[in-house]
């Protein structure tokens, strides 16, 4: 199996005096998918920070380790949930940021091109990301990521900027990119269909701060997953109960904290 | 209990003001007119107030004389040249102030402490410093405009969106292609509002130090005019100060639209 194996150790991040999250421990296996669940503010996006380095750990630490192929030029990459394209650079110009310093010119052209034509862009190339909707702009995020032949695929609510309808019909765009891909993906989300369709590994998170609840393991291939299918629905519910008891203890300790 | 019975009033107007150049020109047009009306009707005295066609007249009678390029070319260098002195030092100063730690107190300490100051009583100084001769006027305008652009400059960096940012550090781009890809480009719109800002201020500092140290240039021309109580002359030196300001603020306006034609 391709990718990098990310092993999360006892991993403590305080804000101030605010602990967002309290020893987790926890292994993103090579070329598999780990979805992060949890209520809300538990913790999810900082732990993804954490995984991808853009945040230091309080206390633990985060280890990979695997073979990193030499085409990739960002081992672990990451896809915002608000896209984070530059307005002023061309969907190839975005999808181009970091191959154009690090490749000879062609070379570039011809990766940007092949990704574009992937991720269904290949007829946006000229575009600026203010003439395309939020679906096609997390489109180009997603391109980007590629490009540098990641590793590890950090991927943060992707797709929870955009309506019901783009998030569906991206979704299963995603299930392919990402089993096509064979890299190590951790993806956070709030949304637990997502979570059943996409997940191999589903980390749930306790209320702040949060903690490893529990981890399912959903070991059908990506391809084919169907929300009708028995098992999924029922990891869902599951996956609900869980969540749904900690958001609402979550919410009746606020309302019984001194104002 | 109130009834409404009847079609729902449109309330969503307004709050968007849109751009007429028509209008601007003819407003213009219609204030010189009434001047010159004024001026025909020995309503304005022509010594205090000179109409429009005799500053025209006199405005044609330097320019086919050569005397106003003479004057212009003076001062379009010493402008030029300071501005862009003053330009440079000042993205580098606000780029540092807006990046680094180490600079950002002691630089707004320092543009704190000095941009208050008018920069026409430092012209003595800079006479001093520089000479009498081009040394002093540029350095005029070059300090005049550098604290306004260091302040636009750090405060377009400090309003860089911080998530553009870290996106380039989850790719691994390296600081100064981080600053090269996304801070320079994010923070162009806040500089070029401070150009439209220090050009001004640079044509101001420009006449004021022509007055105060200079044979040949536009600031210099209105000083031997008002000397000699020549209005029509005056006036012309006015005008052309005028007609630069509009020029420089057109090119800026081009600049935008060219750099920040993406803004859409």
């Amino acid at each position: 199996m391709s990718g990098l194996r990310l092993t999360v150790d006892r991993l403590t991040h305080r804000y101030g005096t605010l602990t967002a999250l309290r020893q987790v421990s926890l292994a993103a296996e090579p070329g598999r998918v780990m979805v992060l669940v949890g209520p809300s503010g538990c913790g999810k996006s900082t732990l993804l920070g954490l995984m991808g380095g853009l945040l230091a750990p309080s206390e633990g630490e985060v280890r990979c380790e695997g073979e990193v192929p030499d085409d990739c030029l960002n081992p672990m990459t990451y896809v915002f949930q608000d896209f984070a394209l530059l307005p002023w650079r061309t969907v190839a110009g975005n999808v181009a940021l970091v191959l154009e310093d690090r490749m000879p010119r062609p070379a570039c052209a011809e990766r940007v091109r092949a990704v574009l034509a992937l991720t269904g862009l290949a007829d946006f190339a000229d575009a600026l990301p203010k003439a395309l909707s939020g679906g096609m702009r997390q489109r180009v995020g997603i391109a980007r990521a590629l490009a540098v032949r990641p590793a590890c695929l950090l991927l943060d609510e992707p797709l929870s900027a955009l309506d019901a309808q783009t998030r569906d019909l991206l979704l299963e765009e995603f299930a392919a990119l990402i089993g096509r891909a064979g890299t190590t993906t951790v993806y956070v989300t709030h949304n637990l269909q997502e979570a059943v369709l996409l997940g191999q590994q589903i980390v749930v998170l306790s209320r702040r701060p949060g903690q490893v609840r529990e981890i399912l393991r959903l070991d059908r291939p990506l391809a084919g997953r169907s929300l009708a299918d028995a098992d999924l629905a029922e990891t869902e519910r599951r996956l609900w109960r869980m969540i749904r008891d900690d958001a609402a203890e979550a919410e009746r300790e606020r309302a019984d904290a001194p104002a | 209990m109130r009834r409404l019975d009847g079609k729902v009033p449109f309330r969503g107007g307004g709050f968007s003001p849109s751009d007429h150049p028509a209008a601007a020109a003819a407003t213009l047009c219609v204030a010189v007119a009434l001047w010159q009306a004024g001026a025909s009707a020995g309503l304005i005295p022509t010594l205090f107030l000179p109409a429009p066609v005799a500053i025209g007249r006199a405005l044609w009678a330097l320019t086919v004389s050569g005397e106003l390029w003479g004057h212009l070319s003076a001062s379009l260098f010493r402008l030029g040249v300071g501005w862009v002195v003053g330009t440079v030092f000042g993205i580098g100063m606000g780029l540092a102030v807006g990046l680094w730690s180490a600079f950002r107190s002691p630089g707004m300490a320092l543009v704190s402490a000095l941009f208050p100051i008018p920069k026409i009583a430092l012209v003595p100084l800079f006479i001093i410093w520089f000479g009498i001769g081009e040394g002093a006027k540029i350095a005029t305008v070059a300090f005049g405009v550098f604290f306004p652009t260091v302040i636009a400059t750090a405060g377009g960096v400090d309003n860089v969106p911080r998530g553009l940012v870290r996106m380039g550090q989850s790719f691994g781009l390296s600081h100064g292609a981080i600053v090269r890809k996304i801070v320079l480009p994010a923070a162009l719109p806040a500089i070029l509002n401070g150009f439209r800002v220090t050009s001004s201020i640079a044509i101001v500092l420009l006449v004021a130090a022509e007055m105060i140290g200079a044979q040949k240039g536009i600031g210099a021309f209105v000083l031997a005019a008002g000397n000699l109580y020549d209005t029509d002359n005056l006036l012309a030196g006015i005008v052309v100060l005028s007609l630069l300001g509009l020029v420089v603020a057109w090119a800026i306006g081009r600049l935008e639209r060219w750099l920040l034609g993406w803004r859409g």
